[in-house]
C-alpha cells in the first residue's frame, strides 16, 4: 500500500499540452505503471487530439466521465491555475496535484474558500496537494509530478516536505542506505495550500506499509507545529525531523512565497524545539536525514 | 514589493481612506514651495525609505514655519537614516513627503493580512497604535482585535464594528471608522497586498478618522495584473545585486558571511546555509538558480555572488533531478573560467548523470574540490577559506 495513489490511479492531465506539461507527462508515462495510469489530457482547444497516445478531452468533467480517471495534476500557468484547481473540484475528483510555481495568493485564497463551501453545503471533498509543489510518488508504482524517478525505490519510509530538491535528497539518503520510499510526498512552497504535513503525517500513520517517516519543514507559517502537536498524540511510528532556514534573516522571502519569517514562532529554531518537545528525533545537518531515521528502526 | 508611505497614501485615497493632505518632494526647494502650496500652520516632513522606525531615527520632524520646513528638509534629504529596520549602515534619503500637520486625538492601529493557518484575510486593530505592534503583541495581546474575513464573503458590518468597539473608537466616529475598515479590506484584496498597515490611524480634533501612515507590501506573484503598482518600484531601495539577479531570474539575497553558495531548490539551499553554519561558518548569500539553469545562468550567478567582497569560497550544491549534472558542470567549468575565479570552489553533485558531471569537473583543469555530501561539502569550504 502506499498513500493517495498507487499503480491503479487513473490520472487527467491539465496543462498537458504546454511545455512543462508535455515534458514532464512523458516522464510520468515512462515511469513503472504510467502508461495505464495517465489516461487523460484536458485542453477545450484540443479535444479530440491525442498526445503520447493520451486523449485530449475539453473539461475535466469529460475527462473523468470518459475515463473514470479519479486524479488530476496541474501544469496550467499562473494566472489559471487557481480555475484549473476549481475546475477538478466541481468534477467531484478525489484529489488535485498542482505543480504550477508563482499563483497568485489571492486566487489561492478564494478558491480554498470555494473548495471548504462546497463540503460545508454537503459537496464531495476534492484534496488539493501543493501549488509550487514537485507532485508525490509511491516507487515503482506512479510518479504524479516533476521528480526524477531513478532516485526512489520502493521501501517502507514515507518522505513529506514543502520543498521539491529537499525532498529528493531525503529521497536518495533513504535509497542509498538500502531501504526505500512507501510514498514521497511534496506539499509545496506557497503560503496557501492544500494539504499539510498534518494530513500526510495522519496519512502515514495509518498507512500499514509505512514503518517511519522523514518530515521536512521550512521557516515560515504554523504548519510544522501544528503537525508536530498532532504527532506527539497520535504518532505510532518513529520520525526525522528537519527544518530548513535556520539561517535565514526575518522579513526576506527565501525563495518559496512560503518561507519568510514573520513572528517569532515561525523561525526554524523555534520549529526545531517543539518537534522535538514532540517526540520527533531532530537533525540540523540535512546529510545524515536517512542515516539517523535508520537507528530508529 | 514594497512601496514608500506617500505612495500608500494615494492608494489609500484612491478607496476612500481618508489621509492628510500631502505632496512628495526630491528638492528642498520641492519641498519648501509644496508646504506653501498646502498652506498649513503645521507640517510634517517625513523621510521616505522602505523602513519603519523612521520618527525614532530623526527622518520626521514638524515644522512651525516655512524656514523650519526648509532647514529640516534639508538635514533629512540625502542623510543616512538608521532605524532598526535599516542595520546600522542606514538608508539614504532621496525623497521626502510634506505634509498638514494632524490635530490628533487618539492612535490607533490598524492592519490588514493573510492568515495562512485559517485560510482568510486576518484584519487587526489596537488602541495602541504609533507603537510596534510587534510589541504591542509581546507585552499587551489582549489590546490586539482580530477578525477573519472570508474573501467569498467579503467584511461584514458586524466585523468592522467589532473592530470600531473593540479599540475603543467614541461611538460618535464609529461609522466613520467601520467604513475606514471596510475600504481597507477592498484595497487589500483589489491591489493583491500582502500586508496593508496603517499606524497610527487617527481620530483627530474633529471626531475624524484619518491614516496618518501607510505601509504596504504587495504579493510578486500577482504583480503581472497591476501595472500600476510595478510603477512604483524605487530600485534606490532594493539592492543592487538582487536586483541584478532577478533579471536572470535568479533568486538571491546578500548576506552577512564570507561563503557565496549556489544551489538549485530553496529548500535546499537553505539547507545549504545552514550546513555551513553548522561547520563553522556565515553564507554570504542566498541563491537558488532554479530549475533550469543554463550555463549563462550559472554565470551570471558566479558573477553577482564574486561581486561581494566577503566572498572568500564558493560552494555549488546540485540536486540533479530533470536538470542533468553533466548540464551543470559544463556551466560551471565555463562561469570559472570567464570569471577568472580566485576562490577556492567545492562542488557537490548529486543525481541525474553525477558521474558524467564529476568527470567534466575533474578533467577541466580547474581546482574544483569535489565532495558526496552535504556535510563534507561544507567541511571542504569551510577549511579552504580558514
Amino acid at each position: 500500500m502506499s498513500i493517495l495513489i498507487n499503480k491503479d490511479t487513473k490520472v487527467i492531465t491539465q496543462g498537458i499540452t504546454g511545455k512543462t506539461g508535455q515534458f514532464h507527462t512523458e516522464k510520468c508515462i515512462e515511469y513503472a505503471n504510467g502508461k495505464a495510469c495517465f489516461v487523460a489530457g484536458v485542453n477545450p482547444k484540443k479535444a479530440g487530439e491525442k498526445i503520447f497516445d493520451v486523449p485530449i478531452f475539453a473539461s475535466v468533467r469529460e475527462a473523468k466521465a470518459a475515463t473514470g480517471a479519479t486524479v488530476s495534476v496541474i501544469y496550467v500557468p499562473p494566472a489559471g491555475a487557481a480555475d484549473a484547481v476549481w475546475e477538478a473540484c466541481e468534477a467531484d475528483l478525489d484529489l488535485a496535484i498542482c505543480i504550477t510555481e508563482g499563483i497568485p495568493v489571492r486566487d489561492m485564497l478564494v478558491v480554498r474558500n470555494k473548495m471548504k463551501q462546497k463540503v460545508a453545503k454537503g459537496g464531495k471533498e476534492t484534496l488539493l496537494l501543493g501549488p509550487n509543489c514537485p507532485g508525490l510518488i509511491t516507487p515503482d508504482e506512479i510518479k504524479i509530478g516533476i521528480m526524477p524517478g531513478h532516485i526512489h525505490r520502493k521501501g517502507r519510509i514515507g518522505i513529506v516536505s514543502r520543498s521539491g530538491t529537499l525532498t529528493y535528497e531525503a529521497v536518495a539518503q533513504v535509497t542509498e542506505l538500502g531501504l526505500g520510499q512507501s510514498s514521497a510526498v511534496g506539499i509545496g512552497g506557497d503560503p496557501i495550500n492544500g494539504l499539510k504535513h498534518i494530513d500526510i503525517m495522519k496519512a502515514f500513520n495509518d498507512d500499514p506499509d509505512t514503518d517511519a517517516v522523514i518530515m521536512i519543514g521550512e521557516i515560515g507559517g504554523p504548519d510544522e507545529a501544528d503537525a508536530a502537536r498532532w504527532c506527539k498524540a497520535n504518532m505510532k511510528k518513529p520520525i526525522v525531523g528537519f527544518i530548513a532556514g535556520v539561517t535565514a534573516p526575518a522579513g526576506k522571502r527565501m525563495g518559496h512565497a512560503g518561507a519568510l519569517i514573520s513572528g517569532g514562532a515561525d523561525t526554524a529554531d523555534a520549529k526545531l524545539a517543539i518537534m522535538e518537545e514532540c517526540g520527533f528525533k531532530i537533525t540540523r545537518d540535512p546529510s545524515v536525514m536517512g542515516k539517523l531515521l535508520k537507528s530508529l528502526l | 514589493m514594497k512601496i514608500h508611505e506617500y505612495q500608500g497614501k494615494e492608494i489609500l485615497r484612491k478607496f476612500g481612506v481618508a489621509t492628510p493632505r500631502g505632496t512628495a518632494c526630491f528638492s528642498v526647494d520641492d519641498a519648501v514651495k509644496a508646504a506653501e502650496a498646502l498652506g498649513s500652520k503645521v507640517w510634517v516632513v517625513k523621510a521616505q525609505i522602505h523602513a519603519g522606525g523612521r520618527g525614532k531615527g530623526g527622518g520626521v520632524r514638524l515644522a512651525r514655519t516655512l524656514d523650519e520646513v526648509r532647514s529640516h528638509a534639508s538635514s533629512i534629504l540625502g542623510m543616512q537614516l538608521v532605524t532598526h529596520q535599516t542595520g546600522p549602515e542606514g538608508r539614504k534619503v532621496g525623497r521626502l513627503l510634506i505634509e498638514e500637520g494632524s490635530d490628533i486625538k487618539k492612535e490607533y492601529y490598524a492592519a490588514c493580512l493573510t492568515d495562512r493557518a485559517t485560510q482568510t484575510v486576518a484584519m487587526m486593530a489596537s488602541s495602541e497604535g504609533g507603537m510596534d505592534i510587534e510589541e504591542v503583541a509581546k507585552k499587551t495581546p489582549e489590546k490586539i482585535i482580530k477578525v477573519f474575513i472570508n474573501p467569498l464573503d467579503g467584511i461584514s458590518d458586524a466585523q468592522a464594528l467589532e473592530l470600531a468597539r473593540g479599540i475603543g473608537v467614541p461611538s460618535a466616529s464609529q461609522a466613520q471608522a467601520v467604513d475606514t475598515f471596510k475600504k481597507l479590506y477592498a484595497c487589500y484584496m483589489e491591489t493583491d497586498a500582502s500586508l496593508a498597515e496603517i499606524n497610527p490611524l487617527i481620530l483627530d480634533g474633529n471626531g475624524d478618522i484619518k491614516a496618518l501612515d501607510a505601509k504596504f507590501n504587495f504579493d510578486a506573484n500577482a504583480l503581472y495584473r497591476h501595472p500600476e503598482i510595478v510603477a512604483y518600484r524605487d530600485l534606490d531601495e532594493e539592492d543592487p545585486d538582487e536586483i541584478e539577479a532577478s533579471k536572470y531570474d535568479l533568486a538571491y539575497i546578500s548576506l552577512d558571511g564570507n561563503i557565496g553558495c549556489l544551489v538549485n531548490g530553496a529548500g535546499l539551499a537553505m539547507a545549504t546555509m545552514d550546513t555551513i553554519k553548522l561547520f563553522g561558518a556565515e553564507p554570504a548569500n542566498f541563491l537558488d538558480v532554479g530549475g533550469g539553469a543554463t550555463t549563462e545562468k550559472v554565470t551570471e550567478a558566479f558573477k553577482i555572488m564574486l561581486k561581494n567582497p566577503k566572498v572568500k569560497g564558493i560552494l555549488v550544491n546540485i540536486f540533479g533531478g530533470i536538470m542533468r549534472c553533466d548540464t551543470i558542470a559544463t556551466g560551471i567549468v565555463a562561469a570559472a573560467k570567464e570569471v577568472h575565479l580566485s576562490v577556492p570552489l567545492v562542488v557537490r553533485m548529486k543525481g541525474t548523470n553525477e558521474e558524467i558531471g564529476k568527470q567534466i569537473l575533474a578533467e577541466s583543469g580547474l581546482p574544483i574540490i569535489a565532495a558526496n555530501t552535504m556535510a563534507e561539502a561544507a567541511t571542504k569550504i569551510v577549511a579552504a577559506v580558514k
